[in-house]
């Protein structure tokens, strides 16, 4: 099938209209390699590390083709090939896809540095001597939009086990706290654990968790990906707990697809099956449990907000609903829809420093968009879109849909003393 | 050739490589596939002139190519053809609310003009079920119909000028903003559903109606596709004319209920998408009488959208059907015939059994309204045995259309996939008229080569 539905939605094909940037064009270069017709090329290389993997395709898709699965199945193709090498490029992903998104606790090393450097004035110095310039030219462009390392990480602010402070247990959830959350956002994790304990669940947050894997499957690193798979299903047994929780939209897209990525391992591939049933995203964890509305408002005037969706929410995960439901029962906050709420963002990974052009032009026309809405607030929940749109508009409060929750649960208490 | 054309048009405008070229030796037809040589981006008619006049000195045929989403194979390349594809072409030139018009390029998407309509209050009918792609001037080249054919008409009835890039490069207008006009013949009518092979519509003028104060969407199921059939003959031989009247086969309706998860009846045989519009009284007025013809024909229920946004994500679930069905098998071979309304529940149980004879499976969905039937097979290129008994269950159903007075296509167009039958429809003195006008307007067979007929 090649009906071209999928092309209005692809944000590449809508910049370029040219077909090998559309998701139809892509998978018919993909079947063109697969039929011998074409070897993996250095053009192939570059065309899918054009492609954003934001997966609207596959939200447009009436055939239900897994984008997913064929879009990371090229990239492992891509690596296979040796299209890329380079020695910088060959450093860094064994710095990042080997070292720190393997090993938690190295992360969270590196991540103290970061923050000692952001926090004891090293950063302030360093741009002001401009020693930045000593960076290769993408790292320079990022650089500005490092994330704001947090004073503590999810270790530091969840015990393992956590019990609802009166109602009785209902639910027994595990908390998957992730990386980039972890060490970057662990405020949201903490705000997830108290939504949770909220509605009567009894949370279990595991202290060193390892990277779910969808880094390295989006990269071309299969067998990482499958190695962190199995320890994290190890350190979390599916079949202890009622739900997995995750609150980043880009993990809970790849965690949900581990039955695919383990099938041939027979030690596992049951288990897998049984933790993509068990994981859920916290909003559609909550509106399934009903969630219990929250009795105080978040803020102390009435605010207007506005939603993005993250794409690995949206069309990895098909969460729609249930954010908008959930902000919509919060008292005090006005939500008008944004326009093209779904449209990638650009933010997309590391696809702001592989591919700046296309990112930033996504992110001037998301910002367009969010400023015709009016919002003070936007309320979205992927660290990635986070990170991206706080840093183009600094004025704008950027905030996770469950920590305004979390918010609201906490001045129910202020309100009744 | 190719230097000369990178020359005119930059060389951002001309694509040459492999991994470019590929993405275009097809478009949304089943089977077909020819590389280009090269693919072209003009941006303006003047363009499109010149590099016409380009490939008339060097000898080159031209494949003119919108979005691609054809389902009879008009964009599949030839050897050694260029694909002049419009896509940015996609200006809307001016609404005119006085008039009631429309100019666009050729460019634009069918959707993006009923939207531009829209904001002056006004309305584009034609909405084929690939309108959020499409664009104009392949509608205008297929003569494409949609949803709302039954009460608004197809293409053709919206189009009030054409500006058309000839073969030797020439650029001419035919029509204009008149209601009326006689003066000579009707050419613009000649370009509607040429298919590419007159000449490169580059502009178009579009005739505009008033937007519908009010609608109302239903759903009827049927415990048989004869009965869903025979309510459509009725509901018609009661002189109601309804905008939409939508057929889907439990097949379908299966892979569509798949796809949106939006809760349609998949227990039911088939089931009638029904849409009234107008006035709000006469609205009213005909849902209660559908509803009373689709029940005394033994509909099983009878339901009606709740709201707005219920009724757009039914017509668009109904939009998704073709591809849907790619959910059951990989190749999906789809018929376009199209019967005089009173046959209809003769040739969906012809089509029926004809899959069964041929042990294949089918999923028939269409616009049930206009006599015009999608039956679309399931399976796969790869099993040459089963794409053979494809072929024979095609020649079967032809054959039965044609004997009803029927046509093998009535909005997807000949292009390659309906050409074997043609003749067999036409008959000779029609086929060699149309050829003899192709023979004059496109004396070397630059344009479309090979589309229609050889
Ligand atoms: C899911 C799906 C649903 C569809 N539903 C419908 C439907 O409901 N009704 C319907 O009628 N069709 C339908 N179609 C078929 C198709 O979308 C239409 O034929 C549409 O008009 C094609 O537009 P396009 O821009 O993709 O044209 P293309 O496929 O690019 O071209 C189609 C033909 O027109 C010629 N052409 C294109 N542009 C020009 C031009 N500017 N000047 C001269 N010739 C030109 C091409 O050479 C080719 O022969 C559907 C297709 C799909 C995939
Ligand atoms: S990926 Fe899906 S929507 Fe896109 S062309 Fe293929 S079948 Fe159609």
């Amino acid at each position: 099938m090649h009906c071209g539905m999928c092309l209005p939605t692809c944000p590449t094909y809508d910049t370029t209209k040219r077909e090998r940037n559309s998701p139809r064009g892509r998978i018919a270069l993909m079947r063109a390699i697969a039929e011998d017709e074409l070897p993996v090329t250095r053009e192939f290389a570059d065309e899918m590390s054009y492609c954003l993997g934001c997966l609207a395709c596959q939200t447009a898709c009436p055939a239900g083709v897994d984008y997913a699965t064929l879009f990371e199945t090229a990239r492992a193709d891509i690596e296979q090939a040796r299209i890329n090498p380079s020695p910088t490029r060959g450093f860094y992903r064994f710095v990042t896809l080997h070292l720190l998104f393997i090993h938690p606790r190295l992360l969270r090393v590196f991540g103290k540095l970061l923050r000692f450097y952001q926090t004891s004035g090293a950063e302030t110095l360093v741009r002001k001597l401009h020693l930045t310039r000593l960076l290769p030219a993408n790292l320079r462009r990022l650089e500005p939009q490092t994330p704001r390392i947090s004073e503590k990480f999810s270790n530091e602010l969840i015990a393992p086990l956590e019990q609802p402070a009166t109602d009785p247990v209902k639910h027994r959830v595990a908390l998957l706290t992730g990386c980039i959350q972890d060490i970057a956002f662990s405020e949201i994790n903490r705000d997830t654990a108290d939504v949770l304990l909220a509605n009567s669940c009894e949370v279990h947050t595991p202290p060193v968790q390892p990277c779910c894997g969808s880094i390295h499957s989006h990269n071309g690193e299969t067998e990482l990906a499958r190695d962190v798979a199995r320890r994290l299903i190890n350190l979390i047994p599916p079949e202890k707990f009622d739900a997995i929780i995750t609150n980043a939209g880009g993990c809970g897209s790849h965690l949900r697809h581990y039955t695919h990525l383990l099938e041939d391992d027979p030690d596992y591939s049951s288990r897998a099956r049984l933790w993509d049933q068990k994981i859920q995203d916290i909003h559609e964890f909550l509106a399934k449990i009903q969630i219990r509305p929250p009795t105080a408002a978040p803020f102390d005037d009435e605010t207007k907000v506005t939603y993005h969706d993250s794409c690995h929410l949206t069309h990895g995960q098909k969460v729609t609903l249930q954010p908008r439901q959930i902000i919509d029962l919060i008292p005090g906050l006005k939500r008008v829809e944004l326009p093209e709420a779904n449209w990638c963002c650009g933010s997309a990974g590391v696809y702001s420093i592989t591919q700046p052009e296309q990112a930033t032009l996504l992110l001037n026309r998301k910002v367009e968009k969010i400023q015709s809405t009016g919002a003070t607030h936007l309320l979205t929940a992927n660290p990635g879109c986070h990170l991206q749109i706080q840093n183009a508009m600094p004025a704008l409060k950027v905030i996770h849909p469950i920590s305004v929750l979390a918010q609201a649960y906490r001045n129910e208490s202020i309100s009744l003393n | 050739m190719l230097e000369k054309l990178t020359d005119l048009l930059g060389k951002e405008n001309v694509l040459t490589a492999p991994e470019d070229l590929i993405p275009y030796s097809f478009d949304g037809t089943a089977t077909f596939r020819v590389m280009p040589a090269a693919v072209a981006f003009p941006r303006t008619t003047e363009q499109v002139s010149a590099c016409v006049k380009l490939a008339c000195e060097t000898n080159t045929p031209i494949i003119t190519r919108g979005s691609g989403t054809g389902l009879s194979g008009g964009t599949v390349p030839s050897e050694g053809a260029v694909i002049l594809c419009l896509v940015h072409m996609t200006e809307i030139i001016a609404v005119d609310p006085a008039n009631l018009t429309l100019r666009a390029q050729s460019g634009a998407i069918t959707l993006k003009i009923d939207e531009a309509a829209a904001v002056h209050g006004l309305f584009y009918p034609p909405d084929p079920g690939s309108m959020k792609i499409s664009t104009i001037g392949g509608n205008v080249a297929e003569n494409s119909g949609g949803l709302r054919g039954l009460k608004y008409g197809v293409t053709r009835d919206y189009v009030m000028a054409l500006t058309v890039v000839l073969t030797d490069g020439t650029i001419a207008t035919f029509g204009n903003a008149c209601v009326k006009d006689v003066a000579g013949y009707s050419m613009k009518d000649l370009f509607i559903g040429s298919e590419g092979t007159l000449g490169i519509i580059t502009e178009v003028l579009l005739k505009l109606l008033p937007r519908p104060a009010a609608r109302r969407t239903m759903l009827a199921t049927f415990a048989s596709m004869e009965a869903a059939a025979e309510t459509v003959s009725a509901i018609i031989a009661a002189r109601i004319i309804p905008c939409t009247l939508e057929f889907l086969d439990q097949m379908t309706i299966r892979c569509v209920e798949d796809y949106t998860k939006m809760g349609l009846p998949t227990e039911c045989a088939a089931l009638l998408l029904i849409e009234t519009d107008g006035h709000p009284a006469a609205v009213a007025d005909e849902a209660d009488k559908m509803a009373a013809i689709a029940r005394s024909h033994g509909a099983l229920e009878f339901s009606t959208a709740a709201n707005e946004a219920e009724s757009l994500r039914l017509a668009s679930a109904r939009r998704s059907a073709f591809s849907a069905l790619a959910r059951v098998r990989p190749t999906t071979i789809l018929e376009d015939v199209t019967v005089p309304r009173s046959h209809l529940a003769e040739m969906v149980t012809f089509i029926a059994k004809t899959a069964a004879d041929y042990k294949l499976t089918v999923g028939t969905f269409g616009h049930m309204g206009d006599g015009n039937l999608h039956p679309t097979f399931l399976t796969d290129e790869r099993n040459a045995d089963e794409m053979h008994r494809v072929h024979l269950a095609l020649d079967a159903i032809v054959t039965k259309t044609l004997s009803l007075g029927g046509t093998i296509t009535g909005e997807h167009g000949v292009g390659l996939a309906k050409k074997p039958w043609l003749r067999q429809q036409l008959g000779d003195a029609s086929l060699n008229l149309m050829l003899q006008l192709k023979q004059t307007l496109d004396p070397r067979n630059l344009l479309n080569p090979g589309k229609i007929f050889n």
